[in-house]
């Protein structure tokens, strides 16, 4: 009893401490963290939708998946290179990053929409 | 007999054709390669007719069929090749070919009609199969035309022909020239309902003479035309024209102006009382022309022409006729000796057809005119006969050459072009009444003599244009069946008959049965003198058909067993009448039919044509040959006809067909039904020919097609869809509740203008590349999106560059600082 409340006290201790160092995180970070997310609960939904009704227009269901995976592993490119603490990045304007995350979403959601039908 | 064989094996370029065959005594057809047959007659060959396109001979082989039941006209010109009755499967008959009219036309146009349509109905019911052991190419009435060709003279057709081509456009025919030719056919045809073209040629006539500007061409039509129609033309005009004339003789120096203005002369000679066109020079004259003639008879048209042309020795003999003709004072004789001279040896030169006709052909074909065979004989015609008028002794040329002329110019039957009708009929009249000799004609009205008419035999002897000849006796020579040395009728005389204007054979031998015969008439003239003025030609052989109706007895239709010959049922059978007979047998039997076949005269007659033909209910048809050995009878095994019969059992129809070109009664009898019981197909046997189906059923509506469309996935019902398209929003709104509750603001957004311009810019760029990607999505097409991407995008990247480094070089600045 004692190891089980003390583990599930570690657990919550656990997140809260998580919790607290991630406030630390500077804003823009936070930001892309949380497009992150959005993404990758818009694929979940996607993935529901098509255990329920079935995959017949095969080719939208993975275009609409790909589409929200895909920009969620760019959003998490630009947080790396974005990072000031990375130091592989250190000399990348952060703007330049950006413009990249721009350009890879743009090309990304061509192929995409090409691939919607 | 060698002449009326066909010379197709033998002379034929295109690889020598040694088959031959006779029929032996028995009537049935020998094949072999020797040239005379056992009986001692000439065999003929085995070919059929062919057509090839370089055959100069085709005319002679004329095959009578259904043509003039296709009331097709002779004076038109067709080659034909058709495809007799529907379900004659084999059958092509080539029929006459016509190329011009320069080949002959079918004998018989109407009159031969009864034999053909017999043979022809008797034909529709036949056919060829494989049963027969290869093709039976049945050749209907095949005529050899070879030697005895009948030649009609020109009779009341030629006439309304005439009025038919000759028509004039709007009044009048053209040119002065067609105009000639117009008014002289009518002239010589002596028809009267002419319509009236004086009132326009005249005017053209009179212009053409009073013109200054005319050639001596023009000046000799329009007084040809002159002549003919007799405009009033001035006598004044006539004479002016003269010195003109005379000045274009003198300085002529081409055939043809010599021709012109020296025709021109003669013609107005006769128009005019007293203008002067005597020739004073006529000698050199003579000698000029006489300069261009070559050799071999023929003439050269200038003498810078090395070509020599027997048109231009046509032109050159009246040219030189008419200098004869002009002279004001005799021309040197032993000139007119040479040119009689050259006459003669210009017809060494003259072609001869099979069946009689000689005619003059060019042999250089010059490109620029050419002269065919009708308008260089009619040249040469015109050329001697004008010569021969003008001389006072008499040009001597054989009389079968003029007689052969003459059957030229009557085997082309009616021409279907101006030109050439013009050149026939005129050459006819030139030879009508020409001094050298004047050709009589044989022919006859009809050559199919039916027995059971009663028909006479009826020769006319004319001369070519259908006048009266003198008094004289047509001989029958002999008459004997085609093939056979036999004779059955020799040496009578025909009786001259008044009233129709021909000769007539009363009444035929009786002992004169069916078939095809042979006569040979001789033209006696009464008066001894009249053999010098007239060409007879001799013996003229002419092809004779007697027909009559042929008795057909003790028939009869019998099912036989097999082994032991027994009759099973027998039913007797007339022919003559309707038959309805209900037989059945199975495969052990056989069935027997049998007739009689007798002349009128009780001979036994031998049909081209006995077939049988079974027909089952599927349409599926054999047919045999009725053999023939005394009596006509045929025994059909059905043991052995099983497999060919195909296996079919079931009720079959039987036909019987018996034809002959000289069988006034050919049949085509449907005798009755059999029900035959055939034992069943094995495996392999071979399955029955498809029937043709009927062929307009192909342009009547098809089967419908039903298309077979893949069936349309199940597709989730529209709420559930809707339902999970806002569930996908849900994250959205979440990360917009996300971003406002991080405290997201636009502090970092540049003030100043241009920067700020730059960045809104920016914004918009993204904004208007997505717009773009959802108008891809909704109904653009890739390359279009492309082109616009590919401008935004610059648009964008441009604008993107410099937003993006104003704000790195900020912020750098910011850190620095």
């Amino acid at each position: 009893m004692g190891r089980s409340s003390s583990t599930s006290k570690d657990a919550l201790a656990l997140f809260r401490s998580l919790g607290s160092a991630y406030s630390a995180t500077p804003t823009t970070l936070k930001i892309i963290d949380l497009y992150v997310v959005y993404a990758v609960f818009t694929a979940l939904i996607q993935v529901v939708h098509v255990a329920v009704v079935g995959s017949f227009p095969f080719n939208s269901f993975l275009s609409g998946v790909l589409s929200s995976i895909g920009t969620a592993v760019l959003a998490v490119c630009l947080r790396i290179q974005v990072n000031k603490e990375n130091k592989e990045f250190k000399d990348l304007p952060s703007e330049r990053a950006f413009a990249d995350f721009v350009l890879c979403n743009l090309v990304l959601h061509l192929v995409i929409m090409n691939f919607l039908g | 007999m060698q002449a009326e064989q066909t010379e197709w094996g033998e002379k034929s370029k295109s690889g020598t054709m040694y088959l031959q065959f006779y029929i032996n005594e028995n009537g049935d057809k020998v094949y072999t390669t020797k040239k005379e047959s056992p009986l001692g007659l000439a065999t003929e060959s085995a070919h059929p007719a062919r057509f090839s396109p370089d055959d100069n001979r085709a005319r002679n082989t004329c095959v009578i069929i259904t043509a003039a039941s296709l009331g097709l006209s002779p004076s038109n010109s067709y080659k034909f090749s058709f495809q007799l009755c529907n379900d004659c499967k084999v059958f092509q008959v080539i029929t006459f070919v016509c190329l011009q009219a320069f080949q002959r036309v079918v004998i018989g146009w109407d009159k031969d009609v009864e034999s053909s349509q017999v043979t022809a109905v008797s034909c529709l019911s036949t056919m060829a199969t494989r049963n027969l052991g290869g093709f039976l190419v049945l050749i209907l009435a095949f005529t050899i035309c070879g030697a005895a060709t009948v030649f009609q003279p020109i009779s009341d057709s030629h006439r309304s022909t005439a009025l038919e081509l000759f028509v004039p456009a709007g009044g009048s025919f053209g040119s002065l020239e067609e105009t000639y030719e117009a008014v002289r056919s009518f002239e010589i045809l002596g028809i009267d309902k002419k319509p009236d073209i004086s009132s326009t040629a005249c005017p053209s006539v009179l212009e053409t003479l009073g013109s200054s500007s005319s050639t001596p061409k023009d000046l000799l039509y329009a007084l040809r035309v002159n002549s003919i129609l007799k405009c009033n033309v001035n006598e004044e005009l006539l004479k002016g024209i003269v010195p003109r004339l005379k000045a274009a003789v003198n300085d002529a120096s081409s055939l043809l102006e010599f021709y012109y203005s020296i025709g021109s002369l003669v013609l107005i000679k006769d128009q005019s009382s007293d203008a002067d066109v005597l020739l004073v020079d006529a000698d050199g004259i003579f000698h000029s022309i006489k300069a261009l003639s070559q050799s071999d008879g023929r003439w050269r048209y200038g003498s810078n022409n090395p070509e020599s042309s027997t048109f231009a020795a046509g032109l050159a003999f009246e040219a030189l006729a008419g200098v004869i003709s002009l002279a004001s004072s005799e021309v040197d004789q032993s000139m007119i000796g040479t040119l009689k001279n050259d006459i003669l040896k210009l017809f060494d030169s003259i072609e001869k057809y099979d069946d009689g006709a000689f005619y003059f052909d060019e042999k250089a074909v010059d490109a620029r005119v050419h002269h065919g065979p009708l308008s260089t004989t009619s040249s040469v015609v015109r050329g001697f006969t004008a010569f021969a008028a003008v001389t006072s002794e008499n040009l001597k040329l054989p009389g079968d050459k003029i007689l052969g002329l003459a059957k030229f110019f009557l085997g082309i039957g009616i021409p279907g072009d101006t030109n050439d009708f013009f050149n026939q009929i005129d050459s006819l009249a030139c030879l009508e009444n020409n001094r050298v000799s004047v050709p009589l004609i044989v022919s006859l009205p009809i050559t199919v003599l039916s027995l059971t008419k009663k028909d006479q035999l009826k020769v006319r002897v004319n001369t070519v244009l259908g006048s009266d000849a003198p008094p004289l006796t047509v001989k029958l020579v002999r008459a004997s069946i085609s093939g056979s040395r036999d004779i059955s009728i020799e040496s009578q005389d025909l009786k001259f008959d008044k009233e129709s204007g021909s000769h007539v054979l009363d009444v035929l031998p009786k002992t004169l049965d069916v078939g095809k015969y042979v006569f040979v008439f001789e033209v006696v003239l009464h008066d001894s003198e009249h053999e010098e003025v007239f060409a007879t030609g001799g013996q003229t052989q002419v092809p004779i058909f007697i027909t009559g109706v042929i008795k057909i007895d003790s028939a009869e239709i019998a099912v036989l067993d097999s082994d032991l010959g027994s009759i099973e049922t027998q039913k007797k059978l007339d022919l003559a009448g309707e038959n309805v007979v209900s037989l059945s047998a199975n495969h052990l039997q056989k069935l027997r039919l049998s007739f009689q076949l007798t002349t009128p005269l009780g001979q036994v007659f031998k049909p081209h044509q006995a077939f049988l033909k079974l027909r089952h209910e599927t349409k599926v048809e054999h047919i045999f040959v009725v053999g023939n050995s005394g009596k006509f009878e045929i025994v059909l095994d059905f043991l052995g006809l099983v497999e060919k019969l195909f296996y079919l059992s079931g009720s079959y129809d039987i036909q019987l067909t018996v034809g002959d070109a000289v069988m006034e009664n050919s049949f085509l009898e449907a005798i009755g039904h059999i029900e035959l019981d055939l034992p069943e197909a094995p495996e392999k046997a071979p399955h029955p020919p498809l029937q043709p189906v009927d062929p307009y059923s192909k342009y009547g509506p098809k089967a419908e097609i039903t298309h077979i469309f893949r069936s349309p996935e199940k597709l989730p019902p529209k709420e559930l869809s809707l339902v999970f398209l806002g569930l996908t929003l849900v994250p959205f709104i979440g990360f917009l509740v996300g971003l406002l509750r991080l405290g997201v603001n636009l502090k970092n957004f540049p003030s100043s203008a241009v920067p700020a311009t730059f960045a809104i810019l920016f914004h918009l760029g993204i904004a208007a590349v997505l717009f773009l990607y959802l108008l891809f999505w909704l109904k653009l097409d890739l390359f279009t999106t492309l082109k616009a991407l590919g401008f935004l995008g610059v648009f964008l990247l441009a604008v993107g560059h410099r937003i993006l480094s104003h704000l790195a070089s900020t912020s750098a600045k910011l850190k620095s600082a």
